[in-house]
């Protein structure tokens, strides 16, 4: 007995000691985080070496939607950026490889659908800038208009002067040439545009659309050097002298593409579409603020990162009720517990229950936080049996008390295991281990 | 007059029929069980905890070893979870391949649940045919993927390794051979007096009770629930296949048995469909950084395994190892039902309803 005794004791030493050890570390940690945290960024070697792409990448970082995207897209705009930069630098080389920026621009519009016409629009718009004209109210018009723009630009470039005539068939020059180029080279980009498409709809339906879509962009991007080349091509080879001056002007349509970029991209990505499961989100929330009252729920949103499953924060002491009403509201009705478990998130102890109704085929997930120093929590058990096991599982792993739990055990580790490993203070028992 | 004890027998943790490292704790009275106690974590190896300071490819091989019978799945669903948090687009070709494997995957892995059954109750030879089959799936996965059972194959954006030559064919021809075999696993077992005797009628429960406690895939789908993620919520390209969701309305270990092999029918049949519309060409890996990062945030999925439903939660920081990880895993949550069945039946059934659950205790520990 004596020997069981003095085990225990060792244990409670050595526990007190791994906590101590645990909250000198965490004090460590605290006071190092925010130092690393800051220089962590500027590391990011695509940003750093592009400023104008940083501020166009913060902006969209800060947005749900370019949250969703993927880190190709950065990349490719980083890309585009770089080329930009590198055409400021080198106008010589610029002419040739300009139109590239100017369809990145339209890439990331094509999300929005609205790539070829916006394309469009932005060679327009640059165009008219090139020439001198004030360009307002054209920005300002619908994309639908963007081709009697183009219309309207043919007919001021016949009456405008040589210089910048000139500079524009250089320019369009370039431009005839290169879209083949361009679209070969593009592929990349393209399927980044086609990835946000898709994950709207079907596959099979998405990658045809994907097709149309990049057809049309391509189409488009032939009507424009069409248009350009009407008219142009004979002048563009009689003032071949203009060439420097067209290079100037094609530097600073290419700054304004890039401006023009930038202001687009954070345009249309602030309209988020609501989502799908939106009014099921609403309708949740609905009914249980009519049953329960205005104040049960903590927090009610779409998780975008998750399929869009309508998501509820119960607060501590409401999270039972919460799902003895998802379970048996008739409008509700969410019989199966599909996955429980429980997170450490440091600041707070998080149970995340997925849930799912099989008679009105929706699912919900149901979230609480709860305290970090003492973790208790109404067990699920008494609603669904299929809570038993998740909820030893998350006691034996996180140190979460489960209250009216029939069982509530180790049931992964050793019942002299000292300590919740995945607590993110935990501190090994036994360094063997 | 027959006086009866109580009596308390130990079960595993090594016991063949327990199908790894699990243990039962049974209170018998006379041949009666009373109570039924599982006792597991004898294969737990942490793999929440190792993931916190893994990349997320370098989680993958250990996703092979929680159910060693189906990696294939279990290389998907955290895949498909970084995918879906990072807006990834699979290409159409590693979209394929992936459901080819994942099928076949789950052929082998109804082969060993049949086999092993069958082995469980007696009868030997069934359980070498079935091996013999899952072998040359085996062999094809190995060719694909260089590995036998820990796959390994997929990767977050799509699969590692193209298709060698002469692959998809060598899968063409194994689509009919296998139903020609299937007819033969039920000539020689599914009608057999005895084999009928032994497990009509016993581990029953209902529809309630199933979605009660949780239980997915074929222990859901035998009390008559016509639920497969494949088809409810589709996932990669599983709408563009023709198949069933095969259902029993019994809710018995029969139910169970015979639905494991109508489910391999339903994957010949989308192996067949998938061979027949196999892109001839295309990228096997989409577009991702170096090194993948998931988005600031959290995200479920859940995808049809073999044994039911497989899910992944991951709660990101936006670093490149996840913050939290969580595997929803079908076996465990399945063997929760286990005491309730065994109570007050004989002793002769436990190791017959045990094996109808069909559990893989490297997925049940974790």
């Amino acid at each position: 007995m004596s020997g069981e005794k003095d085990l225990e004791q060792l244990k409670k030493e050595a526990v007190a000691k791994a906590k101590a050890a645990a909250a000198a570390k965490r004090q460590a940690k605290a006071a190092g985080t925010s130092a690393p945290k800051q220089a962590e960024n500027p590391v990011e070697p695509v940003k750093a070496a592009t400023p104008p792409a940083v501020e166009a990448d913060s902006a969209s970082d800060a947005d749900d939607l370019a949250k969703k995207k993927a880190a190709a897209v950065a990349k490719a705009k980083a890309a585009a950026a770089a080329k930009r930069k590198a055409m400021g630098e080198a106008p010589a080389e610029e002419t040739v490889a300009e139109p590239a920026p100017a369809a990145d621009a339209g890439d990331d519009l094509a999300k929005k659908k609205a790539a070829a016409v916006a394309k469009a629009k932005a060679a327009a718009a640059a165009k008219r800038k090139a020439m001198g004209e004030a360009p307002a109210e054209e920005t300002a018009a619908e994309p639908a208009s963007a081709t009697d723009a183009d219309d309207d630009l043919a007919k001021k470039k016949a009456a405008a002067v040589a210089k910048a005539k000139a500079a524009a068939a250089a320019k369009r020059k370039a431009m005839g040439e290169a879209p083949a180029e361009e679209t070969a080279a593009e592929p990349a980009s393209a399927t980044d545009a086609d990835d946000d498409l898709a994950k709207k709809k079907a596959a099979a339906v998405a990658k045809a659309k994907a097709a149309a879509a990049a057809k049309a962009k391509a189409k488009a991007a032939g009507v424009g050097t069409d248009a350009a080349s009407d008219g142009d091509d004979e002048k563009a080879k009689a003032i071949a002298a203009a060439k420097a001056k067209a290079k100037a002007a094609a530097a600073a349509k290419a700054k304004a593409a890039a401006g023009g970029k930038a202001g687009d991209t954070s345009i249309p990505e602030t309209e988020t579409k609501p989502s799908a499961n939106q009014p099921f989100l609403d309708k949740y929330r609905k009914v249980i603020e009519e049953n329960l009252g205005a104040d049960v729920l903590e927090d009610s949103y779409i998780n975008k990162l998750s399929k869009d499953v309508p998501t509820l924060v119960a607060k501590r002491g409401t999270y039972f009720k919460v799902a003895q009403f998802l379970k048996y509201n008739e409008l509700l009705g969410f019989d199966y517990l599909s996955e429980l478990h429980g997170s450490d998130f440091e600041t707070h102890m998080e149970v995340y229950v997925h849930l799912y109704s099989y008679k009105n085929h929706q699912s919900v997930a149901l979230k609480v936080k709860i305290d970090r120093d003492d973790p208790t929590i109404e067990s699920l058990h008494p609603l669904w049996a299929g809570a038993e096991w998740p909820e030893c599982e998350a006691y034996d792993l996180l140190g979460i008390k489960f209250t009216g739990h029939p069982d509530l055990r180790r049931i992964m580790l050793g019942e002299d295991w000292v300590g919740h490993p995945l607590r993110k203070d935990y501190e090994p028992y036994d360094v063997e281990v | 007059m027959i006086r009866t004890e109580e009596m308390i027998l130990n079960v595993g943790p090594q016991h063949p029929s327990t199908h790894g490292v699990f243990r039962l704790v049974v209170k018998i009275d006379g041949e009666v069980i009373t109570e039924a106690k599982p006792v597991i974590g004898y294969l737990h190896r942490g793999t929440e905890k190792l993931a916190e300071d893994l990349q997320y490819t370098q989680i993958i091989p250990y996703t092979d070893r929680m159910d060693y019978l189906s990696s294939m799945t279990n290389n998907y669903v955290i895949c498909h979870a970084v995918e879906t948090m990072m807006g990834i687009e699979v290409p159409e070709r590693a979209d394929f391949l992936r459901v080819i494997a994942m099928e076949l995957n789950r052929v082998a892995s109804h082969l060993v649940a049949w086999g092993t059954y069958i082995l469980d109750l007696g009868a030997t030879s069934p359980f070498i045919y079935a091996f013999r089959d899952r072998e040359m799936i085996i062999n094809m996965l190995n060719e694909l993927s260089g590995a036998r059972l820990t796959f390994n194959y997929m990767r977050v954006g799509g699969v590692k390794w193209d298709a060698p030559e002469g692959w998809i064919e060598k899968v063409r021809d194994f689509v009919p051979y296998m139903r020609e075999q299937l007819q033969g696993y039920h000539n020689l077992v599914s009608g057999n007096e005895i084999f009928l005797d032994r497990v009509k009628g016993i581990g029953t429960y209902t529809r309630e009770d199933a979605i009660n406690y949780s239980l997915s895939g074929p222990n859901l789908r035998c009390t008559g629930v016509k639920w497969d993620l494949r088809k409810n919520e589709p996932y990669s390209i599983y709408n563009r296949f023709d198949f069933d969701v095969p259902v029993a309305e019994s809710g018995d270990a029969f139910a169970r048995y015979h639905l494991r092999l109508s489910e391999i029918e339903e994957s010949l049949k989308i192996l067949e469909q998938a061979v027949e519309q196999f892109p001839a060409e295309g990228q096997i890996l989409a577009k991702v950084p170096k090194i993948i990062k998931a988005p600031k945030g959290e995200a479920y999925v859940r995808i049809e395994s073999p044994r039911g439903e497989i899910g992944c939660y991951i709660a990101s920081d936006g670093k490149k190892e996840p913050y939290r990880l969580k595997f929803r895993r079908p076996s465990f949550y399945n063997l929760q039902i286990l005491p309730k069945l065994l109570k007050g039946e004989n002793i002769a059934n436990m190791i017959a309803i045990l094996g109808a659950i069909d559990i893989v205790l490297g997925e049940v520990d974790g």
